[in-house]
């Protein structure tokens, strides 16, 4: 402790040099409940707001936001949009709230949240600030009893991959990046200050039986499942066109290949025959061809992400039915007695 | 009061049917606003943001602090600042609208000043007090209207009269207290293990009825017919099936969810096998 004390100042600048890596994120149960409240009025639109606190070594504490409107697709109200954000910042300063934008969150439905839009959104915000995450809210598994809050950031090699927009099968090969690598998951820790600890406490005694117990325990789970599997055909879908589009290029690229191949071989007869007459050869590449065209090689961004989602249900579905097991059990074991 | 009770005395209209319910977010914004109010101020004023539902009850849903200024005896709010949130609020949910204000403390002399303020856009007012430095030893939350004494056409002072307050709060249950009510929550209960509380504190229950009947048919607690109504609306409410028919349907659910588990681990299967194939098998 005495160490810290004495730090100087450039101590201080320099070990801030090396940033230790994002571990934790901190919300307050102010946060949640704004979060949860916002996102649930507007549900099943999705909505979108901003999230301030402050960054405190390998711990990024959230300990305020704000709603966003709803966003409409005109240039005016997008203006002010950022007024709104600049005047609610500025509000929100005045009484001593932590002006510090630290990302956002969001509100998905079934857990649909992986989109180029999502990506595009990270690198926005992340060119002005070091250090965000995205808190991802799904309203629609409350009704289970679960508080679906997850806490996201784009991995680092992923983001330099997007700056270079290079998606090739080779890039990604040499950086060994799968598309479970795009997204990174953060730990959720929860605080509340002493004063509503204590209010709380005081409130709400322990009630042997709460909302969730009873959310929790219900035995219908198949609406959820069923909107999830219709989702998972739907990715399925679209993982197959995009595998299309693959096969596409590469049956293209063969074709190519087998035609430079020919060409070659046709050029080189004609200079072993121009050699044998004493004339000059001619070169062995030819760039107005059409042939020697490189073919753009597709994006492999959206099949990850089609990839990433499917995933994404895949582990819902295991995850629900895996808790409707243990309620039937129940309810077959209560049913005996 | 009842002894200035005299003829030409007046109470104004006396809302005694309103009543009003707090949401747990309001409560955690004015104790975070109170935790960060400025350094010599003694306590937060703010604004109240809801609606009034169908049968009268105000519904207080969300809140912002405003900055005052209190000096011994006047209050001085900061009105432009209050405008301002009211419209960036109001651009995000134009369906809340003012209900009240809130300060934490007590009932003060400037409480009036203030009331009237606020009443000038609203009527039905409401005027929540949170007792944040404890003073009487518990958590007193109170909500007020203010009720005009008037002296024949002379207005004479208001009186604030307390309504009850609802504090139910179902939508921070839905959440779970685990998380809300410590000052530290290291980690999200997952989903099974949600699961698993949930089912101990069942059979913790249900292991508390049985001892209650044993002692009840045992003699040892005198019965109570309250109860045993209860307990036996509870296994009423439980369907009545044949012990075939019901292992039928418990079979049947449990191998739909199979069937569901299986397709959905073939198809991470699949995509583990297919990312292999396309990061490995493309160099031509």
């Amino acid at each position: 402790m005495a160490n810290t004390a004495t730090r100087s100042f450039l101590q201080v600048a320099a070990t801030e040099e090396a940033t230790p890596p994002l571990r934790v994120v901190q919300i307050e149960g102010l946060v949640i409940l704004k979060i949860i409240k916002h996102c649930k009025e507007f549900s099943p639109a999705l909505v979108t707001g901003q999230l301030l606190g402050l960054d405190v070594g390998s711990v990024l504490e959230v300990t305020n936001c704000f709603p966003f409107p709803i966003r409409e697709e005109d240039e005016e109200v997008e203006a002010e949009g950022a007024n709104y954000q600049l005047e609610m910042m500025r509000c929100l300063r005045e009484v001593n709230v932590d002006n510090n934008t630290v990302g956002w969150y969001q509100s998905t439905l079934f857990g649909s949240f992986q989109t180029v839009e999502l990506i595009e959104t990270f690198m926005n915000y992340q060119e002005n600030i070091r250090r965000c995450v995205c808190i991802i809210y799904d309203p629609s598994r409350a009704n289970q009893g679960v508080l679906a809050l997850k806490a996201l950031k784009l991995s680092d090699s992923f983001m330099e991959l997007y700056r270079t927009n290079n998606f090739t099968g080779e890039k990604l090969r040499e950086k060994n990046l799968s598309w479970v690598d795009i997204f990174e998951e953060i730990p959720i820790k929860v605080s509340n200050s002493a004063l509503i600890s204590a209010f709380m406490t005081e409130l709400e005694a322990d009630t042997p039986v709460r909302q969730c117990d009873y959310e929790r325990l219900q035995l219908s789970t198949s609406p959820f499942l069923e909107r999830n599997v219709e989702f998972l055909i739907e990715c399925m879908d679209d993982l197959s066109m995009e595998q299309q589009k693959f096969q596409f290029y590469y049956r293209n690229l063969s074709r190519q290949q087998a035609q430079q191949q020919a060409w070659l071989q046709k050029r080189r007869a004609e200079n072993m025959a121009r050699k044998t007459s004493g004339e000059e050869p001619l070169p062995e590449e030819d760039p107005s061809n059409p042939i020697f065209k490189p073919i753009p090689e597709p994006s492999r961004l959206d099949s990850f992400l089609i990839t990433n989602q499917i995933a994404n249900y895949s582990n819902q579905i295991n995850g629900v039915a895996g808790q409707s097991f243990s309620r039937l059990y129940l309810m077959k074991a209560l049913h005996e007695k | 009061m009842a002894s200035q009770e005299q003829t030409v005395l007046q109470f104004g209209q006396s809302p005694t049917s309103v009543s009003a319910r707090v949401h747990p977010l309001v409560l955690y914004n004015i104790c975070d606003c109170y935790v960060r109010r400025p350094d010599q101020a003694e306590r937060v004023i703010g604004t109240l943001l809801g609606s009034v539902l169908p049968d009268g009850t105000i519904d207080i849903r969300n809140s912002y602090a405003v900055p005052h200024n209190e000096s011994s005896d006047q209050v001085a709010l900061d009105i432009d600042y209050h405008q301002n949130m009211l419209s960036s609020h109001q651009k995000v949910n134009p369906k809340e609208v003012i209900v009240g204000w809130f300060s934490t403390g007590r009932v003060v002399a400037g409480s009036a000043l203030i009331h009237e303020f606020y009443s000038r856009d609203v009527n039905n007012l409401v005027h929540l007090t949170v007792d944040t430095e404890f003073r009487t030893g518990a958590a007193a939350i109170k909500a007020f209207v203010s009720i005009n004494l008037s002296l024949g056409e002379r207005q004479l002072a208001a009186q604030f009269q307390e309504i009850p307050l609802d504090l139910r709060m179902v939508e921070a249950e839905r959440i779970g207290f685990d998380v809300l009510k410590p000052t530290n929550v290291d980690k999200l209960p997952s989903d099974l293990e949600g699961m698993e509380t949930s089912m101990e504190r069942l059979l913790a229950l249900i292991g508390e009825i049985y001892k209650y009947v044993d002692d009840v048919v045992e003699g040892r607690i005198a019965p109570d017919n309250k109860i045993g109504r209860f307990i036996s609306d509870t296994i009423a409410s439980l369907p009545k099936l044949s012990p075939q028919a019901f292992d039928k349907l418990v079979n049947d659910s449990l191998q739909d969810q199979l069937l569901l588990l299986y397709l959905s681990s073939i198809t991470r299967t699949q995509l583990s096998l297919a990312e292999k194939l396309n990061t490995a098998a493309q160099i031509l």
